[in-house]
């Protein structure tokens, strides 16, 4: 298409690119733009799996712009924190659609971020030269646990109050007086306090924000330097023509762009159908008991953290001993970290894996949500002896990767890569 | 497999809704946001009958006007009692310190009861009262066993016993349990009417609890149809590009 361009405008553009000129003589800005955007070679071949890293951002984004319009209506101190988010509810103008995107963007980043991790372990995306990646990425996610629950403290609810009272208790496990001392200092009181709230407030807008966006800039930096995994688990940059460029590579501007937009699409429309017609989410979102305002004389009958943490709280009751619970939790998480180092399989992408690998990740997802289910549910002996055994499943997976992966008998993997409908 | 018996049995199994005692069984509240008319006479019972001891610290006057379709000098002269402004807020003129004294805790603000507790809950809360000759003010509630309120509505209402059964369980124990509730005296109302008196009080206390909950399902209508849009166009734009994509 040629379009007849005027005088004026002519000179507009001139001038425009002139100016683009002075800037890239100062500042490498269309250097980055051709690195990161323009002439970044991602594979043809993404998958519906593919678009939850951009989702990942496009809520990150939501939820720092909606926390600051909600940081100028709220008031963090304990007398005043339940009204004032009443206030930016009833008498703030859209102060309750910024306040529900915020609520129920932070259940949508876990949900996202969960496919976008499973995407990386279905397509072997955490191995090597990708294990840094990998590694920046959970940072992100233990950064993000970090961010929800100091703002889940925020509402000053009786869930609030009482969820951070059992979480931060967890520390006082550690032994040798240290565990006490510990969990003092966390709330910088004897109980969860006015001064606890203060805190928390501190790091759920400035400190945990800074670092998910630092960390954020690290992942996507490391991903353009080594370049995107695919579902067919193929090195694309292996194979390139007499450019320089991947036969397997489009740009990622305009192709997954475009693409992305797409999806944002979809996802802004199941996004907003929660937050217009089901900000709580049958309580899951948001819980009944978080509006009544916190009671510290009060213990509500039955408590569990948000739906994102129950994976991880099923396994912490699983145990009797509390302290060898909470060691276990934690490494429910560490053990994610060493995934890269784990798998001993030649393949990444489970296409070409064989039947062992394919059985242990459906175990694994199966357990992981009948975990998270669990945690959910109050304490039964038959739930408790569910819990031990998925647990238990949760962690094979991991344990016993190096030797599966190494016996599954794999298929040949193409040179080019496949489209699957 | 076990994990995915395990796994079936668990998802058919329906979340917990905890809202005080789960034990007795309760009536759907039935009652329909949308009805304006339920609205006002919801709020004429709450301001005549709840407003002595509960407060709705969060609702404001004048929003009760424009959200109820009453003029300004409706609400002041039909809900507004003791000289309060438009601008202000529901709130009361008790003092915690007296009403926890009087009543052994302070009633709580009802604001955010119909969220908090489900309006389910709230229906069968103000029908759950029944004769106790063991509680300090004669009643107990069915729904909240130990309920410090007193039977606020009886005299509209009239009071009720409960009705016990002896079941035997498996192992050949009596246990009593209550079947129901049998009429004592007579109230102003008779049981439709009580009811609907009940139920309009719910629409109202649910209508306090989130007053933008129309609104906001109004203009979700609208996001999603320009979302629809939004995505077609998105999606054309994607096949016109990818077209050449092999």
């Amino acid at each position: 298409m040629k379009s007849e361009r005027t005088p004026a405008l002519e000179r507009v553009t001139e001038r425009l690119h002139a100016l683009l000129i002075w800037i890239d003589a100062r500042f490498p800005l269309s250097k980055m733009w051709r690195e990161h955007i323009s002439e970044y070679y991602a594979p043809k071949n993404f998958n519906f799996w593919y678009y939850f890293g951009s989702l990942a951002m496009l809520v990150l984004v939501l939820q720092i712009v909606t926390g600051i319009f909600l940081t100028m209506s709220y008031k963090p101190s304990a007398a005043e924190a339940f009204a004032s988010v009443e206030y930016i509810m009833r008498d703030v103008n859209w102060g309750w659609l910024i306040r529900y995107m915020h609520s129920t963007g932070a259940s949508a980043i876990f949900i996202v971020v969960y496919l976008h991790m499973f995407r990386a372990v279905l397509y072997g995306s955490y191995k090597k030269p990708r294990e840094l990646l990998w590694l920046f990425g959970m940072l992100i996610y233990v950064a993000l646990m970090a961010e929800a629950f100091f703002g889940y403290l925020l509402p000053w609810g009786q869930m609030s109050y009482w969820g951070a009272q059992v979480i931060v208790s967890l520390f006082g496990a550690i032994p040798f007086g240290i565990g006490e001392a510990l969990v003092e200092w966390v709330r910088g009181d004897y109980f969860i306090s006015d001064i606890t709230l203060n805190r928390f407030f501190a790091l759920h807008v400035i400190a945990v924000p800074f670092a998910l966006v630092f960390l954020v800039i690290a992942h996507i930096l490391a991903l353009h330097e080594v370049g995107s995994n695919n579902p067919d688990g193929i090195e694309i940059k292996e194979n390139k023509d007499a450019d320089g460029i991947p036969r397997d590579g489009i740009p990622f501007h305009p192709y997954y762009t475009v693409k992305d937009i797409m999806g944002v699409a979809v996802f802004l429309a199941l996004f907003s159908a929660v937050v217009f017609f089901a900000p709580e989410m049958g309580g899951y979102f948001l819980e009944h008991a978080n509006f009544e305002p916190a009671n510290s004389l009060k213990t509500p009958e039955h408590i569990a953290p948000v739906w994102y943490f129950t994976p991880f709280y099923a396994i912490l009751r699983a145990v009797p001993d509390k302290l060898m619970g909470v060691l276990l939790m934690g490494a429910a998480i560490v053990v994610l970290f060493i995934l890269p180092w784990l798998d001993r399989s030649p393949v990444r992408s489970i296409r070409y894996r064989g039947w062992i690998f394919k059985l242990a990740v459906t175990l694994f997802a199966i357990s992981f949500l009948a975990l998270g289910y669990l945690g959910l549910q109050p304490v039964s002996a038959t739930f408790t002896l569910a819990a031990r055994v998925f647990t238990a499943i949760y962690f094979m997976f991991f344990l016993l990767m190096p030797f599966y992966t190494r016996w599954d008998r794999t298929k040949p993997v193409p040179d080019r890569v496949t489209f699957h409908v | 497999m076990f994990g995915v018996m395990a796994l079936g049995a668990l998802v058919l199994s329906p979340p917990v809704f905890a809202a005080g005692s789960g034990a007795a069984k309760m009536e759907p509240a039935n009652n329909v946001l949308g009805n304006v008319r339920s609205l006002q006479r919801g709020a004429r019972n709450f301001v005549n009958y709840c407003m002595g001891c509960h407060s709705a610290k969060y609702v404001r006057y004048n929003r009760l006007a424009d959200d109820l379709q009453l003029s300004e000098q409706q609400v002041t002269d039909n809900l507004m009692f003791v000289g309060e402004k438009l601008l202000d807020t529901m709130d009361i003129a008790m003092d915690p310190l007296d009403a926890g004294r009087w009543f052994g805790q302070v009633p709580p603000d009802l604001s955010l009861i119909a969220r908090a507790k489900g309006t389910d809950y709230v229906f069968n809360y103000l029908k759950g009262f029944y004769l106790d000759p063991d509680r300090r003010n004669g009643t107990d509630n069915l729904f909240l066993p130990g309920a410090s309120m007193p039977h606020v509505l009886w005299e509209l209402q009239g009071l009720q016993k409960p009705v016990y059964e002896a079941i035997i369980d498996a192992n050949g124990d009596v246990h009593k349990i209550m079947a129901g509730f049998e009429q004592v005296t007579e109230g102003l109302l008779n049981t439709e009417e009580y009811d609907q008196f009940v139920r309009d009080l719910t629409n109202f206390l649910e209508y306090i609890s989130e007053p933008v909950k129309l609104e906001r399902q109004k203009l979700g209508v609208r996001v999603l149809l320009f979302l629809l849009v939004f995505f077609l166009f998105s999606y054309l734009l994607k096949q016109e590009y990818w077209k050449d994509i092999k």
